[in-house]
């Protein structure tokens, strides 16, 4: 009989002193932004708010010393950043490097390659984007094309990512490219390379090394997102990350840690929290049930997202209870904007209205892609079904 | 998983495997008395898992007991086992030695006439509950009662109340006890609880047991699913089979999680640590697991056809007891509204210091 554990975890003291220290940076550094701001979680990004939290030691945290890391635990890097998120603080800009470009090259990357790329990470200096997408290739990851030729010294590239957040301010890039084509085996050929999109001074290297973004401005006219071209852009031999023709592998590992996070869960609780605030002002019957009914879902995704944290950090691979987390998670994101509406009976608006009204107004629209990145509802929902023995 | 825990595990799925039939099932609601499947457990040592040793129990907690409860629930073991958990806890709570026999528990705060008094050096208790689970079955009953302050428990035996007898929907005996100057064997004052811990902690067993019944939902769906063909191919091929079943596996994994939550809460506040919360989890327990009853019992019977709408097929004895079970002692609404005026009382500044004070 298949069953799910969601075993307690105990948090190691050193997460608590954490947690403290998170809570009073954040009285000191993010008091003072709006509700509509903090909203924007970790879309939100501020690289002097990044320099901040690099000067405390808080990203990359639980990377080896020698690559400017604190080579502290898998929980404390999770109580910081819940906190974070709770508090809707601007983490975006070094979001990725600290959650899987890091660790990949941890794992795959050359010595030199940690050396060069990890540090000013930590520092809050440099941020990723990764390009994973093709306009031809989204929840069917193994069919890119985009094609990374040898020649010599190195490989040319010739293609297009599509949705490639940050791609416009990111320094640095972890794309995945085609090697070569294996008409038996679509998982095989496929290789992972770290690009310079800008020197550690911001100057943009893009257009010199044959790649060129132009945005595409979502239905909330807000730019995350780029379409990436790359025409004949040259990578040197060094900048290929682990083996050549196994990036298939290499990005299911990077995946297996963007399921179960905090961000799965906490992506609307400024909505949640400004309700709660409406509530006290003007408290009902029908508003406590609304209320209680969605802490109920946030204290349980709490505890299976802690947990599936502490399957991975015992080593387990917990892909089925992660896909879980990441399914339950984004319904509950997307059903508080639809359960304020209903409880309060207000619109929700843009640029002007209380600060529930305006989150509301970001968040209904926002959400819509919440069940998308990541691995869409539909993936996830596949992936469980294979645990369940049904595919 | 720790050694008593999956030791627990394993002797409660092996037992209520084996023994609890479809047949003993059906002849449960028929009104039998499954004497040897209640002997498996006691002589196992199901029946008093959280009783202190001292007081003839095996002293371990409630992330323990869980495993007991939850299997209870998946089997739809027609006896009052969780009852009997509970009310064996509360004697021992009290510093009394439980009974052996199957126990049920009835409490003042849900049922206003139930009262104690005092009559000389002996208790008496008067009044009426209402829908008490297995009440006419069991030898002994539990009866809570908040009084100057403390919350009294006394032991009533078998026959010294009048029963009417009425069902849940599951055919489990949910009946009216009138007491009368009812002699009270035992009693005692529990410590550390609150005057409501009758439905306090039934909802607990409630949605822990709803973890089991949707855990069995989704193991018989399964099953179906990949034995009946249809159009050529098993339905559990079909895309939308599929996700419906995954849906399923989310709410069975959602109520796992949530009543381990509230139990590793419970055990803390036990062992005293600091200022714990103990109705702020297990009021979102029951909320959380009302709330998938539903929902998990209706894609459970969707994947199942007609053949799922049989009494032939076992699986109405798991759905019609999570439809019973997630109104008994609150239902999900209850619990929310009750968790949402907490959490409008704690403010949306201190509902994360206050969710994570536990860690």
């Amino acid at each position: 009989m298949q069953t799910f554990n969601f075993d307690p975890v105990e948090l190691p003291p050193a997460a608590a002193t954490l947690r403290q220290e998170v809570r009073e940076f954040l009285i000191e550094h993010n008091a003072q932004r709006s509700p509509l701001a903090r909203a924007q979680s970790w879309s939100g990004s501020d690289p002097d708010f990044s320099r901040k939290m690099g000067e405390r030691g808080w990203i990359g945290m639980v990377w080896p010393k020698k690559y400017g890391g604190q080579e502290r635990t898998s929980f404390e890097r999770y109580v910081l950043l819940e906190e974070m998120l709770v508090a809707g603080a601007p983490v975006g800009a070094h979001w990725v490097a600290d959650r899987q470009s890091g660790p990949l090259l941890i794992n795959f990357g050359t010595e030199a390659q940690r050396q060069k790329y990890l540090p000013p990470v930590t520092r809050g200096e440099m941020f990723y984007c990764i390009g994973m997408s093709e306009p031809d290739s989204g929840s069917d990851l193994a069919s890119v094309r985009t094609k990374a030729t040898k020649v010599d010294g190195g490989y040319l590239i010739n293609g297009r990512k599509i949705w490639t957040s940050g791609a416009h301010t990111a320094h640095t890039m972890i794309a995945l490219f085609r090697t070569r084509t294996n008409e038996n085996n679509r998982h095989d050929g496929l290789s992972q390379f770290i690009l310079d999109l800008r020197e550690p001074d911001g100057t943009d290297l893009k257009e010199k090394n044959g790649i060129f973004v132009r945005p595409i401005t979502s239905m909330l006219g807000e730019h995350h997102f780029n379409e990436v071209t790359f025409e004949d852009a040259f990578v040197p031999d060094t900048q290929l990350v682990g083996s050549e023709h196994n990036g298939w592998s290499q990005v299911m590992a990077e995946l297996a840690f963007e399921r179960s996070g905090p961000e799965r869960y906490l992506s609307s609780i400024q909505l949640l929290l400004e309700m709660i605030k409406s509530l006290s002002d003007n408290p009902t019957a029908q508003g406590h049930t609304a209320i209680g009914r969605l802490v109920a879902h946030l204290i349980t995704l709490r505890q299976m997202s802690v947990s599936v944290a502490g399957k991975l950090n015992a080593g387990e691979d917990p892909a089925l209870e992660g896909s879980i987390v990441k399914d339950l998670g984004a319904v509950f994101e997307q059903e508080i904007p639809t359960i304020a509406q209903q409880t309060f009976g207000v619109e929700p608006t843009l640029g002007d209205g209380s600060d529930l009204e305006q989150v509301m107004g970001f968040l209904v629209q926002n959400s819509v892609s919440y069940s998308l990145r990541g691995g869409t509802r539909e993936i996830l929902r596949g992936i469980i079904a294979r645990g369940l023995g049904l595919r | 998983m720790s050694e008593i825990r999956t030791m627990l595990a394993e002797t409660v799925n092996r037992l209520l495997a084996d023994i609890v039939t479809a047949e003993m099932l059906t002849k449960a609601e028929q009104g039998d008395w499954p004497e040897a499947l209640w002997r498996a457990v006691e002589d196992n040592g199901l029946t008093m898992p959280l009783v202190s040793e001292k007081n003839g129990g095996v002293g371990c907690d409630w992330l323990d007991a869980m495993v007991v409860l939850h299997g209870a629930g998946r089997y739809s073991a027609p006896i009052p086992l969780a009852e009997t958990i509970l009310a064996s806890w509360l004697l021992d709570r009290a510093d009394l030695q439980p009974p052996m026999g199957p126990m049920s528990f009835a409490s003042g705060a849900e049922n206003a006439e139930l009262q104690f008094k005092a009559v000389g050096t002996n208790w008496q208790i008067s009044g009426t509950a209402e829908r008490v689970p297995w009440g006419s079955t069991v030898e002994h009953l539990v009866v809570l009662a908040p009084m100057a302050g403390e919350l009294r428990v006394g032991l009533v035996k078998k026959g010294c109340f009048e029963v009417t007898s009425s069902q849940n929907m599951a055919k489990e005996p949910r009946d009216t006890l009138v007491f009368n100057n009812a002699p009270v064997e035992l009693v005692g004052v529990a410590t550390g609880l609150p005057d409501d811990s009758g439905r306090l902690f039934g909802a607990l067993l409630r949605a822990i047991q709803i973890g089991g019944a949707l855990e069995r939902s989704l193991h018989e769906s399964v099953l179906y699913v990949n034995d009946r063909t249809q159009f050529g191919k098993p339905i559990g091929k079909f895309q939308a089979v599929q996700q419906n079943l995954a849906q399923l596996a989310d709410e069975v994994a959602a109520v796992g999680a949530a009543g381990t939550a509230a139990c590793a809460v419970i055990d803390m506040a036990l062992k005293g640590q600091a200022e714990v919360d103990m109705v702020f989890r297990i009021a979102a327990a029951k909320a959380r697991a009302s709330e998938a009853a539903g929902k998990a019992a209706s894609i459970a019977h969707q994947a199942h056809g007609a053949f799922g709408f049989t009494y032939e097929h076992i699986l109405h004895f798991s759905t019609r007891r999570l439809w019973s079970w997630r109104a008994e002692y609150g239902t999900g609404d209850f619990w929310a509204e009750k968790l949402g005026q907490q959490v409008v009382d704690i403010g949306a500044d201190n509902l994360w210091l206050h969710m994570t004070a536990t860690d």
